[in-house]
């Protein structure tokens, strides 16, 4: 599903984000990435939605070489990725119901068929009463849920979450895990970078520690290892 | 694309020009500005053209005789000017024609200034008028009629050859220049009218860069995000130009009314419905100069 081979990436400023890392992750796993800040979580992330590029090494996602991937079909592949992030990344002009259905929208969905799927993510997120309010008049918790159905909308095969807990209060952070887990249950990979040590540590998954550009730990059903 | 895809980017396209305000406004009154000098580039050019041309056709050449020349040496100049072969026509004016041609031309105010002239102390000469093909030869068959004084060096036929000098040179140099002019000018503010487009538009998608962020994100194709500006950039430039074109040819009309009946002037302004397709011109233009605005803005933010 997703594999990284001796994967380096150095930024034109001379960080050395990765050094050499390679990983496979397989269908319907979930994964928790960790480590401290810096660590280059955040680079392993953008290079599975093809945000950057593998300055050596290889990727494949769903099949796909993503570092040798044309320009113009990156939107094709990105459609079977659903993106989240600690910041919700809403448009705030749009109803709640206009931000999920503007994902279909970009694929070109026919209409009828936007209608039903939008409502019917939304009941899963359990927020098909508020569909017409905008994001401002939303709870944080009720905005990551929003983004998350406009990540699933176009029904990917791969999430990834980039410490979509981060904003979140204690309470509101575990209806999203829970959300992310049912999600996961019917047949998504999730792959999760987070800090958030209660969580990894009760919901045992897969977890992959990045130290320094290099994975250092690999466990199924791993523990968060940090005291931060 | 989908039908209901173009749709929406029509919709975007001009939900943006209401929502980015104040830009929308200031990029519409850059194309404004540019198309109405423009504009009124054109319509100068037009009329100085159609002047020119006027004046043209109303260029001929007159040769006065000298007193004493007789009949048959007439006809043997008249015959030597017909040879030329730049000469279209020419006709005799004789002396008795020439006073009556000039007491019309006076009019009331200069009967009583001739009434004392008549047949016998007739103070005009004999003339021929000439005309030419090509006006712009005129000077030269003046100066070749002139040297028929050489060749017949005994009886000096011809006293006098005069045509509009002077007049139709200028005439000449004055539409050239304005056109000139009237293009460096235009070039200049079309160019410049197209970067603050781009560069309203670049603002505008400044502003709006966590937007495409997003699209991108959830998997819009660069074709897909550009639309919409497209859209907008294509708006603003319509309306711009429709303003401008309204302007201009209201403007125009009024003026062409006001200067059509002052008789002084003694000349009148092309009629406004001669004029559409500059203005058809000018439409196609505003609307090019707002895609391709756009089209300069949004390339560097689309790669990714």
């Amino acid at each position: 599903m997703i594999e990284m081979q001796d994967v380096w990436k150095t930024y034109p400023n001379g960080t050395h984000a990765l050094q050499g890392v390679s990983v496979k992750i397989d269908r319907n796993e979930f994964v928790y990435v960790v480590g401290p800040s810096g660590a280059g979580k955040s680079t392993f992330m953008k290079l599975i939605y093809r945000e950057e590029v593998p300055t050596k090494g290889q990727i494949s996602v769903n099949g796909f070489n993503i570092g040798k991937l044309k320009q113009r079909k990156i939107p094709y592949v990105r459609r079977n990725i659903g993106v989240i992030f600690q910041d919700f990344r809403l448009l705030p002009r749009l109803t709640a119901y206009e931000n999920v259905a503007f994902a279909m929208e970009v694929i070109e969905a026919p209409k009828r068929q936007m209608k039903k799927r939008v409502m019917e993510v939304l009941d899963l997120v359990g927020l098909k009463a508020k569909a017409n309010r905008q994001p401002a008049q939303l709870s944080g918790g009720e905005q990551q849920r929003i983004a998350i159905a406009r990540a699933i909308v176009n029904n990917p095969s791969v999430i990834i979450a980039d410490e979509p807990t981060g904003n979140l209060d204690p309470e509101t952070s575990w209806g999203i895990m829970q959300l992310l887990d049912e999600i996961n249950f019917r047949g998504t990979t999730i792959v999760m970078a987070t800090h958030n040590k209660d969580i990894v540590n009760t919901m045992r998954k897969r977890v992959i520690a990045i130290e320094q550009g290099n994975i250092v730990r690999d466990q199924l059903r791993g523990e968060y290892g940090y005291d931060f | 694309m989908t039908f209901n895809t173009f749709l929406r980017h029509l919709r975007e396209g001009a939900k943006n020009v209401f929502r980015n305000g104040w830009m929308s406004v200031a990029s519409i009154v850059s194309i404004i500005v540019s198309l109405f000098i423009l504009g009124v580039f054109i319509l100068l050019v037009l009329n100085v053209n159609a002047l020119a041309d006027k004046a043209d056709k109303q260029v001929q050449i007159r040769a006065y005789l000298n007193l004493n020349v007789d009949q048959k040496l007439r006809e043997t100049v008249q015959k030597e000017i017909a040879a030329m072969p730049e000469v279209s026509k020419i006709d005799f004016i004789s002396k008795e024609q020439g006073l009556e041609d000039f007491r019309k031309s006076m009019g009331e105010e200069g009967k009583d200034l001739l009434d004392g002239f008549d047949k016998d102390n007739n103070p005009l000469p004999d003339a021929f008028k000439i005309e030419v093909y090509e006006p712009t030869t005129v000077p030269f068959v003046a100066k070749k009629i002139e040297a028929l004084n050489t060749s017949h060096a005994d009886e000096q036929p011809i006293m006098k050859v005069k045509y509009g000098k002077g007049t139709i040179e200028t005439l000449f140099k004055v539409t050239r220049a304005v056109r000139n002019i009237g293009f460096i000018f235009v070039a200049g503010l079309a160019l410049m009218s197209m970067f603050l487009i781009s560069n309203t538009i670049r603002v505008t998608i400044l502003a709006r860069r966590r937007e495409i962020g997003i699209m991108k994100l959830v998997g819009a194709t660069n074709t897909f995000i550009r639309w919409p500006f497209f859209v907008e950039g294509t708006l603003i430039g319509l309306i711009g130009s429709l303003i401008t074109v309204a302007i201009l040819f209201v403007g125009y009309d009024r003026l062409a009314a006001s200067v059509g009946s002052d008789i002084s002037l003694q000349m009148s302004l092309l009629p406004v419905n001669e004029l559409w397709q500059w203005g058809g011109l000018l439409l196609v233009l505003g609307v090019l100069i707002g895609m391709w605005g756009t089209t300069l803005s949004i390339r560097k933010f689309l790669k990714v």
